[in-house]
Protein backbone atom coordinates (compact mmCIF):
# COMPACT_ATOMS: atom_id res chain seq x y z
CA UNK A 1 0.00 0.00 0.00
CA UNK A 2 1.18 3.07 -0.76
CA UNK A 3 0.34 5.94 1.64
CA UNK A 4 -0.07 9.42 0.66
CA UNK A 5 -0.45 12.30 3.70
CA UNK A 6 -4.06 14.25 3.93
CA UNK A 7 -5.35 16.78 6.14
CA UNK A 8 -8.84 16.75 7.38
CA UNK A 9 -9.58 20.20 8.52
CA UNK A 10 -12.71 19.65 10.68
CA UNK A 11 -14.89 16.56 12.13
CA UNK A 12 -17.75 17.39 9.83
CA UNK A 13 -15.78 17.27 6.96
CA UNK A 14 -16.82 15.05 4.12
CA UNK A 15 -13.92 16.04 1.49
CA UNK A 16 -9.98 15.87 2.72
CA UNK A 17 -6.68 17.63 1.36
CA UNK A 18 -3.94 15.80 -0.19
CA UNK A 19 -0.73 17.21 1.19
CA UNK A 20 1.63 15.57 -1.70
CA UNK A 21 0.36 14.06 -5.45
CA UNK A 22 -1.43 10.64 -5.44
CA UNK A 23 -1.97 8.34 -7.90
CA UNK A 24 -5.07 6.04 -8.19
CA UNK A 25 -4.94 3.30 -6.07
CA UNK A 26 -2.74 4.95 -3.58
CA UNK A 27 -4.38 5.09 0.46
CA UNK A 28 -4.46 8.82 1.76
CA UNK A 29 -4.18 8.86 5.34
CA UNK A 30 -5.00 11.36 7.70
CA UNK A 31 -4.56 10.19 11.32
CA UNK A 32 -7.29 7.36 11.89
CA UNK A 33 -9.03 8.28 8.72
CA UNK A 34 -7.67 6.96 5.44
CA UNK A 35 -9.40 6.12 2.31
CA UNK A 36 -8.32 4.96 -1.06
CA UNK A 37 -8.18 7.33 -3.87
CA UNK A 38 -9.67 6.34 -6.84
CA UNK A 39 -8.08 8.95 -9.48
CA UNK A 40 -5.05 10.86 -9.61
CA UNK A 41 -5.35 13.54 -7.09
CA UNK A 42 -2.77 16.26 -7.22
CA UNK A 43 -1.11 18.17 -3.84
CA UNK A 44 -3.79 20.24 -2.31
CA UNK A 45 -6.59 18.95 -4.40
CA UNK A 46 -9.41 17.33 -2.54
CA UNK A 47 -10.81 13.59 -2.27
CA UNK A 48 -14.22 12.22 -1.17
CA UNK A 49 -14.35 10.55 2.32
CA UNK A 50 -17.48 9.53 1.93
CA UNK A 51 -20.26 8.63 -0.45
CA UNK A 52 -21.90 11.85 -1.27
CA UNK A 53 -25.29 11.88 -3.18
CA UNK A 54 -26.18 14.45 -5.32
CA UNK A 55 -27.12 17.38 -4.41
CA UNK A 56 -25.30 17.14 -1.14
CA UNK A 57 -23.01 19.82 0.42
CA UNK A 58 -19.22 19.13 0.76
CA UNK A 59 -18.10 20.21 3.80
CA UNK A 60 -14.32 21.27 4.16
CA UNK A 61 -13.26 23.95 7.34
CA UNK A 62 -16.55 23.08 8.91
CA UNK A 63 -18.69 24.62 6.16
CA UNK A 64 -20.06 24.32 2.88
CA UNK A 65 -17.54 24.60 0.01
CA UNK A 66 -20.35 23.30 -2.82
CA UNK A 67 -22.66 20.75 -3.92
CA UNK A 68 -22.25 17.45 -5.83
CA UNK A 69 -23.07 17.65 -9.26
CA UNK A 70 -23.62 14.03 -9.21
CA UNK A 71 -23.63 10.99 -6.68
CA UNK A 72 -19.79 11.07 -5.79
CA UNK A 73 -17.99 7.88 -4.47
CA UNK A 74 -15.48 7.46 -1.42
CA UNK A 75 -12.10 8.12 -2.49
CA UNK A 76 -13.14 10.37 -6.08
CA UNK A 77 -11.26 13.56 -6.81
CA UNK A 78 -13.49 16.50 -5.78
CA UNK A 79 -13.08 19.44 -7.97
CA UNK A 80 -15.14 21.68 -10.33
CA UNK A 81 -16.08 18.80 -12.85
CA UNK A 82 -18.19 17.84 -9.91
CA UNK A 83 -18.40 20.26 -7.53
CA UNK A 84 -20.64 23.70 -8.22
CA UNK A 85 -21.41 26.74 -5.45
CA UNK A 86 -24.07 28.66 -5.66
CA UNK A 87 -23.22 32.00 -3.79
CA UNK A 88 -22.62 35.41 -5.41
CA UNK A 89 -24.74 33.99 -8.73
CA UNK A 90 -28.31 34.26 -10.03
CA UNK A 91 -29.98 30.88 -10.71
CA UNK A 92 -29.60 29.17 -7.15
CA UNK A 93 -30.50 25.78 -6.97
CA UNK B 1 4.11 47.08 24.86
CA UNK B 2 6.13 46.45 21.80
CA UNK B 3 7.53 48.86 19.75
CA UNK B 4 9.13 50.13 16.63
CA UNK B 5 11.06 52.64 15.21
CA UNK B 6 8.99 55.19 13.03
CA UNK B 7 8.05 58.39 12.07
CA UNK B 8 6.10 60.17 13.92
CA UNK B 9 3.58 62.93 12.33
CA UNK B 10 2.31 66.30 13.27
CA UNK B 11 -0.91 64.08 13.91
CA UNK B 12 0.19 61.44 16.04
CA UNK B 13 0.18 59.31 13.17
CA UNK B 14 3.24 57.06 12.69
CA UNK B 15 4.87 56.61 9.25
CA UNK B 16 6.47 53.93 8.53
CA UNK B 17 8.49 55.23 5.16
CA UNK B 18 9.25 58.77 5.46
CA UNK B 19 8.06 59.43 1.20
CA UNK B 20 6.65 62.53 -0.63
CA UNK B 21 3.12 61.72 -2.51
CA UNK B 22 2.91 63.43 -5.58
CA UNK B 23 -0.76 63.16 -6.29
CA UNK B 24 -2.69 64.34 -9.42
CA UNK B 25 -5.98 65.68 -8.74
CA UNK B 26 -7.46 64.66 -12.25
CA UNK B 27 -5.86 62.73 -14.42
CA UNK B 28 -4.99 65.52 -16.76
CA UNK B 29 -2.28 66.10 -14.14
CA UNK B 30 -0.72 62.61 -14.36
CA UNK B 31 2.22 63.24 -17.04
CA UNK B 32 3.25 66.32 -14.60
CA UNK B 33 3.14 64.62 -11.62
CA UNK B 34 5.05 61.74 -13.01
CA UNK B 35 7.30 64.18 -14.09
CA UNK B 36 7.51 65.62 -10.71
CA UNK B 37 7.88 62.55 -8.75
CA UNK B 38 11.16 61.32 -11.16
CA UNK B 39 13.19 64.22 -10.35
CA UNK B 40 13.01 64.03 -6.60
CA UNK B 41 14.68 61.66 -4.18
CA UNK B 42 11.98 60.35 -2.26
CA UNK B 43 8.83 61.02 -4.26
CA UNK B 44 6.50 58.78 -5.60
CA UNK B 45 3.70 59.61 -8.24
CA UNK B 46 0.22 58.55 -7.91
CA UNK B 47 -1.36 58.60 -11.77
CA UNK B 48 -5.11 57.34 -12.17
CA UNK B 49 -7.75 57.51 -14.33
CA UNK B 50 -10.36 59.89 -12.19
CA UNK B 51 -10.98 62.84 -10.84
CA UNK B 52 -13.43 64.30 -13.66
CA UNK B 53 -16.38 63.00 -15.25
CA UNK B 54 -18.01 60.79 -12.08
CA UNK B 55 -20.67 61.45 -10.58
CA UNK B 56 -21.91 61.47 -7.12
CA UNK B 57 -20.93 58.23 -4.67
CA UNK B 58 -18.66 57.26 -7.60
CA UNK B 59 -16.88 60.40 -7.23
CA UNK B 60 -16.70 60.74 -3.37
CA UNK B 61 -15.08 57.58 -3.49
CA UNK B 62 -12.50 58.44 -6.09
CA UNK B 63 -12.05 61.87 -4.06
CA UNK B 64 -11.99 60.12 -0.41
CA UNK B 65 -8.97 57.61 -1.53
CA UNK B 66 -6.96 60.64 -2.90
CA UNK B 67 -7.19 61.99 0.52
CA UNK B 68 -6.51 59.07 2.31
CA UNK B 69 -3.28 58.54 0.02
CA UNK B 70 -1.99 61.88 0.93
CA UNK B 71 -2.99 61.72 4.40
CA UNK B 72 -1.13 57.98 4.75
CA UNK B 73 1.77 58.40 7.29
CA UNK B 74 4.46 57.08 5.16
CA UNK B 75 3.77 59.98 3.20
CA UNK B 76 5.49 63.09 5.66
CA UNK B 77 4.31 66.02 2.70
CA UNK B 78 2.34 65.85 -0.28
CA UNK B 79 2.25 67.60 -3.42
CA UNK B 80 -0.96 67.88 -5.15
CA UNK B 81 -1.22 69.18 -9.01
CA UNK B 82 -4.28 70.08 -10.70
CA UNK B 83 -5.10 71.11 -13.92
CA UNK B 84 -7.83 73.84 -13.35
CA UNK B 85 -11.07 72.93 -14.40
CA UNK B 86 -12.11 69.59 -12.73
CA UNK B 87 -14.22 68.31 -10.70
CA UNK B 88 -11.95 67.19 -7.74
CA UNK B 89 -10.23 70.27 -7.12
CA UNK B 90 -6.59 70.47 -6.10
CA UNK B 91 -7.13 73.06 -3.57
CA UNK B 92 -9.92 71.26 -1.88
CA UNK B 93 -8.08 67.60 -2.46
CA UNK B 94 -4.83 69.25 -0.61
CA UNK B 95 -7.24 71.13 2.26
CA UNK B 96 -8.40 67.59 3.20
CA UNK B 97 -4.82 66.06 2.93
CA UNK B 98 -3.74 69.13 5.25
CA UNK B 99 -5.97 68.15 8.25
CA UNK B 100 -3.70 65.76 9.07
CA UNK B 101 -1.13 69.17 9.77
CA UNK B 102 1.69 67.37 7.25
CA UNK B 103 3.00 70.11 4.62
CA UNK B 104 0.74 69.78 1.61
CA UNK B 105 1.27 72.10 -1.03
CA UNK B 106 -0.62 72.12 -4.28
CA UNK B 107 -0.51 74.20 -7.84
CA UNK B 108 -2.82 73.99 -11.41
CA UNK B 109 -0.89 73.53 -14.68
CA UNK B 110 -3.19 75.67 -16.63
CA UNK B 111 -2.28 78.62 -13.97
CA UNK B 112 1.23 78.09 -14.47
CA UNK B 113 1.51 77.84 -18.18
CA UNK B 114 1.61 74.05 -19.21
CA UNK B 115 3.22 70.84 -18.92
CA UNK B 116 6.83 71.90 -19.06
CA UNK B 117 6.43 75.19 -16.74
CA UNK B 118 4.47 72.62 -14.26
CA UNK B 119 7.08 70.38 -14.08
CA UNK B 120 10.14 72.92 -13.23
CA UNK B 121 7.41 74.49 -10.99
CA UNK B 122 6.60 71.21 -9.10
CA UNK B 123 10.32 70.31 -8.94
CA UNK B 124 11.21 73.38 -7.43
CA UNK B 125 8.17 72.99 -4.65
CA UNK B 126 9.27 69.23 -4.21
CA UNK B 127 12.80 69.86 -3.39
CA UNK B 128 12.04 72.18 -0.55
CA UNK B 129 9.19 69.80 0.68
CA UNK B 130 12.46 66.83 0.29
CA UNK B 131 14.64 69.06 2.30
CA UNK B 132 12.16 69.42 4.67
CA UNK B 133 11.58 65.92 5.10
CA UNK B 134 15.55 64.79 5.27
CA UNK B 135 15.52 66.40 8.87
CA UNK B 136 12.86 63.59 10.21
CA UNK B 137 14.36 60.88 12.26
CA UNK B 138 13.18 57.68 13.62
CA UNK B 139 12.29 57.60 16.96
CA UNK B 140 10.39 54.76 19.18
CA UNK B 141 6.43 54.50 18.86
CA UNK B 142 3.91 52.04 20.36
CA UNK B 143 2.94 48.84 17.73
CA UNK B 144 -0.60 50.22 18.55
CA UNK B 145 0.07 52.79 15.92
CA UNK B 146 0.61 50.11 13.04
CA UNK B 147 -2.29 49.33 10.73
CA UNK B 148 -1.95 46.31 8.70
CA UNK B 149 -4.26 45.85 5.19
CA UNK B 150 -4.85 41.90 4.50
CA UNK B 151 -4.82 40.31 1.13
CA UNK B 152 -3.80 37.55 -0.64
CA UNK B 153 -3.89 37.16 -4.62
CA UNK B 154 -2.65 34.02 -6.70
CA UNK B 155 -4.69 31.57 -4.29
CA UNK B 156 -4.41 27.75 -4.46
CA UNK B 157 -5.23 25.48 -1.63
CA UNK B 158 -1.69 26.45 0.28
CA UNK B 159 -3.04 29.37 0.89
CA UNK B 160 -6.35 28.40 3.33
CA UNK B 161 -4.44 25.37 5.03
CA UNK B 162 -0.86 26.84 5.62
CA UNK B 163 -0.38 30.61 4.64
CA UNK B 164 -3.34 32.84 5.25
CA UNK B 165 -3.57 31.07 9.05
CA UNK B 166 -0.03 31.27 9.84
CA UNK B 167 -0.71 35.34 8.95
CA UNK B 168 -3.24 34.97 11.30
CA UNK B 169 -1.52 34.18 14.24
CA UNK B 170 0.64 37.09 13.62
CA UNK B 171 -2.63 39.46 13.32
CA UNK B 172 -3.92 38.15 16.33
CA UNK B 173 -0.55 39.22 18.23
CA UNK B 174 -0.52 42.79 16.58
CA UNK B 175 -3.90 43.10 17.17
CA UNK B 176 -3.77 42.13 20.55
CA UNK B 177 -1.03 44.76 21.40
CA UNK B 178 -3.61 47.29 20.73
CA UNK B 179 -3.23 47.86 16.58
CA UNK B 180 -5.37 47.91 13.56
CA UNK B 181 -5.72 45.34 10.64
CA UNK B 182 -7.89 45.55 7.73
CA UNK B 183 -9.88 42.50 5.87
CA UNK B 184 -11.55 43.04 2.90
CA UNK B 185 -12.56 41.06 -0.46
CA UNK B 186 -16.06 41.30 0.51
CA UNK B 187 -16.86 38.47 -2.54
CA UNK B 188 -14.31 36.05 -0.87
CA UNK B 189 -16.51 36.00 2.41
CA UNK B 190 -19.36 34.50 1.04
CA UNK B 191 -19.81 31.34 2.65
CA UNK B 192 -18.32 32.53 5.81
CA UNK B 193 -21.16 33.87 7.60
CA UNK B 194 -21.29 31.61 10.36
CA UNK B 195 -17.80 32.39 11.34
CA UNK B 196 -18.85 36.15 10.93
CA UNK B 197 -20.94 36.26 13.10
CA UNK B 198 -19.27 34.68 16.11
CA UNK B 199 -16.37 36.95 15.61
CA UNK B 200 -18.37 40.09 15.40
CA UNK B 201 -18.02 41.58 18.58
CA UNK B 202 -21.56 42.48 18.81
CA UNK B 203 -24.53 41.15 17.11
CA UNK B 204 -24.95 45.05 15.48
CA UNK B 205 -21.53 44.88 14.04
CA UNK B 206 -22.52 41.27 12.37
CA UNK B 207 -25.67 43.13 10.95
CA UNK B 208 -23.44 45.43 9.33
CA UNK B 209 -21.46 43.09 8.14
CA UNK B 210 -23.91 40.64 6.75
CA UNK B 211 -25.92 43.75 5.12
CA UNK B 212 -22.40 44.41 2.86
CA UNK B 213 -22.18 40.72 2.29
CA UNK B 214 -25.58 40.69 0.93
CA UNK B 215 -24.95 44.33 -0.74
CA UNK B 216 -22.27 42.75 -2.54
CA UNK B 217 -23.52 39.80 -3.58
CA UNK B 218 -26.41 41.49 -5.17
CA UNK B 219 -23.88 43.40 -7.10
CA UNK B 220 -22.51 39.91 -8.10
CA UNK B 221 -25.50 38.39 -9.50
CA UNK B 222 -26.28 41.06 -11.66
CA UNK B 223 -22.39 41.07 -13.15
CA UNK B 224 -22.59 37.21 -13.70
CA UNK B 225 -25.70 37.65 -14.99
CA UNK B 226 -26.52 34.13 -17.64
CA UNK B 227 -23.37 32.45 -16.28
CA UNK B 228 -24.19 29.14 -15.25
CA UNK B 229 -21.53 27.84 -13.60
CA UNK B 230 -19.10 28.98 -10.99
CA UNK B 231 -16.32 27.42 -13.02
CA UNK B 232 -16.89 29.32 -16.21
CA UNK B 233 -14.31 31.70 -16.92
CA UNK B 234 -16.30 34.97 -16.05
CA UNK B 235 -17.43 33.79 -12.93
CA UNK B 236 -15.62 34.44 -9.32
CA UNK B 237 -12.82 31.77 -8.94
CA UNK B 238 -9.45 32.43 -11.40
CA UNK B 239 -8.33 29.78 -13.51
CA UNK B 240 -5.00 29.74 -11.41
CA UNK B 241 -7.31 29.20 -8.18
CA UNK B 242 -8.65 26.37 -9.89
CA UNK B 243 -5.20 24.26 -10.91
CA UNK B 244 -4.40 25.05 -7.20
CA UNK B 245 -6.86 22.93 -5.78
CA UNK B 246 -9.87 25.82 -5.19
CA UNK B 247 -13.21 24.57 -6.63
CA UNK B 248 -15.38 27.64 -5.48
CA UNK B 249 -15.91 30.79 -3.72
CA UNK B 250 -16.78 29.67 -0.53
CA UNK B 251 -14.01 27.50 -0.42
CA UNK B 252 -11.87 30.19 -1.49
CA UNK B 253 -13.54 32.52 0.93
CA UNK B 254 -12.83 30.02 3.81
CA UNK B 255 -9.67 29.79 3.69
CA UNK B 256 -9.12 33.14 2.85
CA UNK B 257 -10.94 34.40 6.22
CA UNK B 258 -7.63 32.94 7.90
CA UNK B 259 -5.53 35.60 7.36
CA UNK B 260 -7.60 38.07 9.87
CA UNK B 261 -6.41 35.00 12.92
CA UNK B 262 -9.65 34.06 15.44
CA UNK B 263 -9.98 38.01 17.28
CA UNK B 264 -13.13 40.20 17.17
CA UNK B 265 -14.13 42.13 14.08
CA UNK B 266 -14.78 45.86 15.91
CA UNK B 267 -16.78 47.27 12.51
CA UNK B 268 -17.04 47.76 8.75
CA UNK B 269 -15.81 50.51 7.08
CA UNK B 270 -16.19 52.25 3.31
CA UNK B 271 -14.05 52.28 0.87
CA UNK B 272 -10.69 53.95 2.13
CA UNK B 273 -12.12 55.14 5.08
CA UNK B 274 -10.01 55.60 8.36
CA UNK B 275 -11.02 53.84 11.29
CA UNK B 276 -12.06 55.90 14.51
CA UNK B 277 -10.64 53.06 16.99
CA UNK B 278 -7.99 50.68 16.67
CA UNK B 279 -8.79 47.04 16.20
CA UNK B 280 -10.12 44.47 13.79
CA UNK B 281 -11.90 46.23 10.49
CA UNK B 282 -14.09 44.57 7.36
CA UNK B 283 -12.96 47.22 4.99
CA UNK B 284 -16.02 47.31 1.83
CA UNK B 285 -13.29 46.58 -1.21
CA UNK B 286 -13.85 43.89 -3.54
CA UNK B 287 -11.51 41.15 -4.38
CA UNK B 288 -9.50 43.03 -7.11
CA UNK B 289 -6.11 43.13 -5.41
CA UNK B 290 -5.69 46.79 -7.17
CA UNK B 291 -8.68 47.69 -5.59
CA UNK B 292 -8.05 46.33 -2.08
CA UNK B 293 -4.72 47.13 -1.41
CA UNK B 294 -5.73 50.90 -2.55
CA UNK B 295 -8.58 50.97 -0.39
CA UNK B 296 -6.11 49.43 2.66
CA UNK B 297 -3.36 52.33 2.02
CA UNK B 298 -5.97 55.07 1.81
CA UNK B 299 -7.62 53.82 5.36
CA UNK B 300 -4.15 53.71 6.68
CA UNK B 301 -2.39 50.67 6.26
CA UNK B 302 1.27 51.44 6.29
CA UNK B 303 2.15 47.81 5.55
CA UNK B 304 0.13 45.24 3.44
CA UNK B 305 0.48 41.54 4.43
CA UNK B 306 -0.18 39.90 1.35
CA UNK B 307 -0.33 35.63 0.93
CA UNK B 308 0.12 34.01 -2.20
CA UNK B 309 -0.24 30.19 -3.48
CA UNK B 310 0.76 30.46 -7.01
CA UNK B 311 2.79 33.83 -6.84
CA UNK B 312 2.65 37.36 -7.45
CA UNK B 313 5.20 39.94 -7.50
CA UNK B 314 3.16 42.70 -7.53
CA UNK B 315 3.85 46.01 -4.81
CA UNK B 316 2.32 49.60 -4.17
CA UNK B 317 3.99 52.88 -4.27
CA UNK B 318 5.16 54.14 -0.62
CA UNK B 319 3.51 51.41 1.40
CA UNK B 320 5.55 48.09 1.69
CA UNK B 321 4.35 44.74 0.85
CA UNK B 322 4.93 41.63 2.45
CA UNK B 323 4.47 38.56 0.53
CA UNK B 324 3.66 34.98 1.95
CA UNK B 325 3.49 31.67 0.24
CA UNK B 326 2.41 28.62 1.64
CA UNK B 327 3.77 26.70 -1.41
CA UNK B 328 7.87 25.82 -0.80
CA UNK B 329 7.82 25.06 -4.44
CA UNK B 330 6.05 28.82 -5.72
CA UNK B 331 8.97 30.08 -3.28
CA UNK B 332 11.66 28.49 -4.59
CA UNK B 333 10.50 29.41 -7.84
CA UNK B 334 9.74 33.25 -7.46
CA UNK B 335 12.00 33.54 -4.68
CA UNK B 336 13.11 37.61 -5.87
CA UNK B 337 9.43 38.36 -5.23
CA UNK B 338 8.46 36.53 -2.32
CA UNK B 339 9.45 37.31 1.30
CA UNK B 340 8.60 34.41 3.53
CA UNK B 341 8.13 30.78 2.70
CA UNK B 342 5.83 29.33 5.03
CA UNK B 343 5.16 25.75 2.96
CA UNK B 344 7.63 23.98 5.74
CA UNK B 345 4.52 23.51 7.93
CA UNK B 346 3.46 20.96 5.59
CA UNK B 347 6.42 18.80 5.51
CA UNK B 348 6.85 19.59 9.05
CA UNK B 349 9.84 21.53 9.29
CA UNK B 350 8.35 24.09 11.29
CA UNK B 351 5.36 24.88 13.15
CA UNK B 352 2.44 27.05 12.99
CA UNK B 353 3.81 29.18 16.06
CA UNK B 354 7.28 29.43 14.63
CA UNK B 355 6.33 30.65 11.43
CA UNK B 356 3.61 33.27 12.62
CA UNK B 357 6.33 34.48 15.08
CA UNK B 358 8.46 34.87 11.91
CA UNK B 359 5.93 36.62 10.17
CA UNK B 360 5.03 38.82 13.30
CA UNK B 361 8.81 39.68 13.17
CA UNK B 362 9.15 40.41 9.66
CA UNK B 363 6.57 43.04 9.72
CA UNK B 364 8.43 44.83 12.79
CA UNK B 365 11.44 44.97 10.85
CA UNK B 366 9.53 46.55 7.84
CA UNK B 367 8.50 49.04 10.00
CA UNK B 368 11.63 49.77 10.54
CA UNK B 369 13.10 50.53 7.24
CA UNK B 370 13.88 46.90 6.37
CA UNK B 371 12.47 46.87 2.50
CA UNK B 372 10.41 44.19 1.04
CA UNK B 373 11.26 42.36 -2.18
CA UNK B 374 8.24 44.26 -3.61
CA UNK B 375 10.05 47.00 -2.79
CA UNK B 376 13.17 46.57 -3.85
CA UNK B 377 12.28 46.10 -7.48
CA UNK B 378 10.44 49.11 -7.30
CA UNK B 379 7.02 47.35 -7.82
CA UNK B 380 3.96 49.65 -7.72
CA UNK B 381 1.05 47.71 -9.59
CA UNK B 382 -1.15 47.48 -6.85
CA UNK B 383 -2.26 51.47 -6.77
CA UNK B 384 -5.61 52.39 -8.76
CA UNK B 385 -8.48 53.27 -7.77
CA UNK B 386 -11.31 50.91 -6.91
CA UNK B 387 -15.10 52.12 -8.97
CA UNK B 388 -18.19 52.25 -7.09
CA UNK B 389 -19.98 49.15 -6.94
CA UNK B 390 -17.44 47.40 -8.34
CA UNK B 391 -16.70 44.23 -7.19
Amino acid sequence: MVSKRMLVLAPQDNVGVLLEDARKGDTAVCGGVEVVCLDDIEFCHKVALTDIMCHADFMKYGEIIGYALRDIKKGEWVHIHNLDDVRGREGKL
Amino acid sequence: MAQFLGYRRENGDVGVRNQIAVIPSVFCANYVAKGVAGQISGAVAFPHPCGCGQHGKDLEQSFNTLTGIGQNANFGAVLVIGLGCERIHASELAARIAQTGKPVEFFNIQEVGGSIKAIEHGVRIGRRLAMGLSAKKRELCDISALKLGLKCGGTDATSGIVSNPALGLAVDRIIAEGATAFLSELNELLGTENILRRRAKTPEIYEQIASALQECERVLERLTHGIARTSEAAALVSPGNFSGGVSSVSEKALGGIHKSGSCKFSGVLNYAQRPHENGLFLMKAASNDCDVVTSQAAGGAQIICFVTGVGTPTGFPGVPVLKITGNSKTYHKMEDDIDINAGGVIDGEITFPQIGGRIYDEILAIAEGKPTKAELLGHDELWAIGRYECY
